[in-house]
């Protein structure tokens, strides 16, 4: 009994090191100098360049990218998660309510409406997509960086499915105390809904900062380049030079990675759930 | 629906109006525009278009290198999707198992969810670059010289280790939440009736999983075929020669490398063919699962 509980833990610690290995040796590689990572290869222990590396990844125009500094991206990433995050929440809530709790004949032609926008990822729209954006002169805008990706019907689902499941007895309960649509809506549903709100919310967040196709094709203007964009510009650097920056680029992959992970394991139980909920 | 409904005649539109006015300018315009250019070539120079019938669809299917990527993508997808199921069991076998510390696992475990696909690309070309990167030196004790972004092959390993990392946490938290929906009493009967515990999982656990197993199945299909656009593209740094490449970085490749917006147009067709059947296939066995429970 207890050498197969010790063969379990083996298991999970594998497990452990191949997961969380890279990211913690992406960190510390990061504190090094480029000359000692060109000569010693990736590494595993801690450098003396941290404070320097990171003041010049997130203060100091230039490096990998001309006009922008690690900081404004790392604005652009929350204005992305945040702004995307809440859209989604905000639209989908509007519709599952107009679905579920009004007699609505055009209801089911606009439910499976929305619906097909489940056959199609913007990965494979994505040459069309470009083209409505520029002739709406939307490039490298917040707007054209949040509005399209919120056209989905993940979180119209999740709350319509919700919806369904609370008790029809509140609403009757509330129409007889003389509550209006406006009324039920913002002092029951919503209260009633704020877990589902949390979970959704970040679910949304990891998803809207980890963007990187659409913004990579809508915003030409680094001014508006979020973390997981500047990745691109790090390859483009990287190709022509003889040592490359490494630490620099671990450290803005770092940035890159720290807030969504930390959004996850600070809010685990949240996320779990959205995360189980939503995708069935 | 619900049987007490409000019964406004606009308000219903109001607040609908949002959602559709998205969908419809984001989403419906797009697709019908990908579903018309397919059907056209466009003038290089910008003066109109020229309809041609099925003749772009005619060009992909019958070019040796569509075929050769179609090739490549459904053996990437069926690697990704194998290991990163069975590696996210595995591992939500044992966690499921333990006590002490299990807490502390999952978290770990999990963390690599919030990673975006072009940053675990990033650090996994660090992991098997030339100079620096620890795989190759390991490959090299073994005598096999890997060059990443040159060698098809070894580029291939590289874009499937890094996809299977990135969707193992995803396996994962679905497999535990699975295997902790099994209610106690059929473990413990199953324990009483058959002493090998590699047994019991195959006959009594893995069958029960099976709903949880194939939902996770079309996902991470999925996974494999659209959201790993920025692990290649991290990859293969936009130099797509002689690497291997999936449909979907084709597509972006024909359409803003290439400019030849039919061709990615009608490519665009064909993947939304792939979805639709496995939307379908999804969502008919989504509503066995309803069954089940």
């Amino acid at each position: 009994m207890n050498r197969t509980r010790f063969f379990d833990h083996v298991v999970l610690l594998l497990g452990v090191a191949f997961m969380v290995g890279p990211i913690l040796v992406a960190f510390l590689t990061s504190t090094h100098d480029p000359y000692e990572i060109h000569m010693k290869g990736l590494m595993a222990s801690w450098g003396n360049d941290f404070v320097q590396t990171y003041d010049k990844v997130l203060f100091e125009k230039g490096g990998f990218t001309g006009k922008v500094t690690g900081l404004a991206m790392l604005k652009n990433s929350f204005i992305l998660g945040i702004g995307f995050a809440v859209g989604k929440i905000v639209l989908s809530m509007l519709a599952a309510y107009a679905i579920v709790y009004f007699r609505f004949r055009m209801g089911v032609v606009f439910f499976w409406m929305i619906f097909t926008t489940l056959l199609l990822p913007l990965e494979v729209r994505i040459l069309p997509s470009y083209e409505v954006m520029t002739k709406l002169g939307l490039v490298d805008t917040y707007s054209g960086l949040i509005v399209p990706l919120l056209a989905s019907a993940t979180g119209t689902f999740y709350f319509r499915q919700f919806f369904k499941s609370v008790p029809e007895e509140i609403l009757e309960a509330a129409r007889i105390d003389g509550a209006g649509p406006f009324k039920f809506f913002v002092d029951i549903l919503v209260p009633l809904s704020r877990n589902m709100m949390a979970a959704i919310f970040i679910i949304m967040f990891v998803y809207g900062w980890n963007q990187y196709l659409w913004p990579m094709l809508m915003t030409t203007d680094e001014g508006f380049f979020t973390l997981v964009r500047g990745i691109k510009q790090i390859l483009l650097v990287w190709v022509g030079a003889q040592i490359p920056d490494y630490n620099q680029a671990f450290a803005l992959a770092v940035l890159a990675m720290v807030p969504p992970i930390l959004v996850v394991i600070v809010f685990q139980s949240w996320f779990i759930k959205g995360l189980t909920e939503s995708d069935k | 629906m619900k049987r007490v409904q409000f019964n406004r005649p606009l308000l219903p539109f109001l607040l609908i109006l949002p959602q559709m006015a998205v969908i419809v300018i984001f989403f419906y315009w797009p697709s019908a525009q990908a579903i018309q250019s397919s059907f056209y070539i466009e003038d290089p120079f910008g003066f109109g278009a020229t309809f041609v019938g099925l003749s772009n669809y005619h060009d992909i299917l019958t070019s040796a290198e569509y075929l050769k990527i179609v090739n490549f993508t459904v053996i990437f997808t069926l690697l990704v999707t194998v290991l990163s199921l069975s590696i996210g069991l595995l591992l939500a076998v044992k966690a499921d198992k333990v006590i002490r510390g299990s807490s502390a696992y999952k978290t770990l475990l999990i963390s690599v969810y919030a990673v975006a696909p072009p940053v675990a690309g990033l650090i996994g070309v660090m992991f098997f670059d030339q100079h620096i990167g620890p795989f190759v030196k390991l490959a090299a004790w073994f005598g096999w010289e890997m060059r990443v972004g040159i060698d098809y092959w070894d580029t291939a390993i590289t874009m499937i280790t890094i996809s299977v990392w990135k969707q193992i946490p995803y396996n994962f938290i679905f497999f535990l939440s699975g295997l902790q929906g099994i209610s106690r009493s059929v473990v413990e009967a199953a324990a009483i009736d058959c002493r090998s515990p590699i047994r019991r999982f195959w006959t009594v656990i893995l069958p029960l999983l099976s709903p949880t197993a194939f939902f996770l199945l079309i996902i991470n299909m999925t996974y494999a075929l659209f959201d790993t656009f920025g692990i290649i593209d991290t990859t293969v740094k936009d130099k797509a020669a002689n690497n291997p490449i999936t449909l979907v970085y084709k597509v972006y490749m024909d359409g803003f490398r290439g400019n030849d917006i039919g061709g990615s147009s009608a490519q665009s067709v064909i993947l939304m063919l792939v979805v639709f059947v496995l939307t379908v296939f999804q969502f008919r066995f989504i509503e066995r699962r309803v069954h089940y429970n």
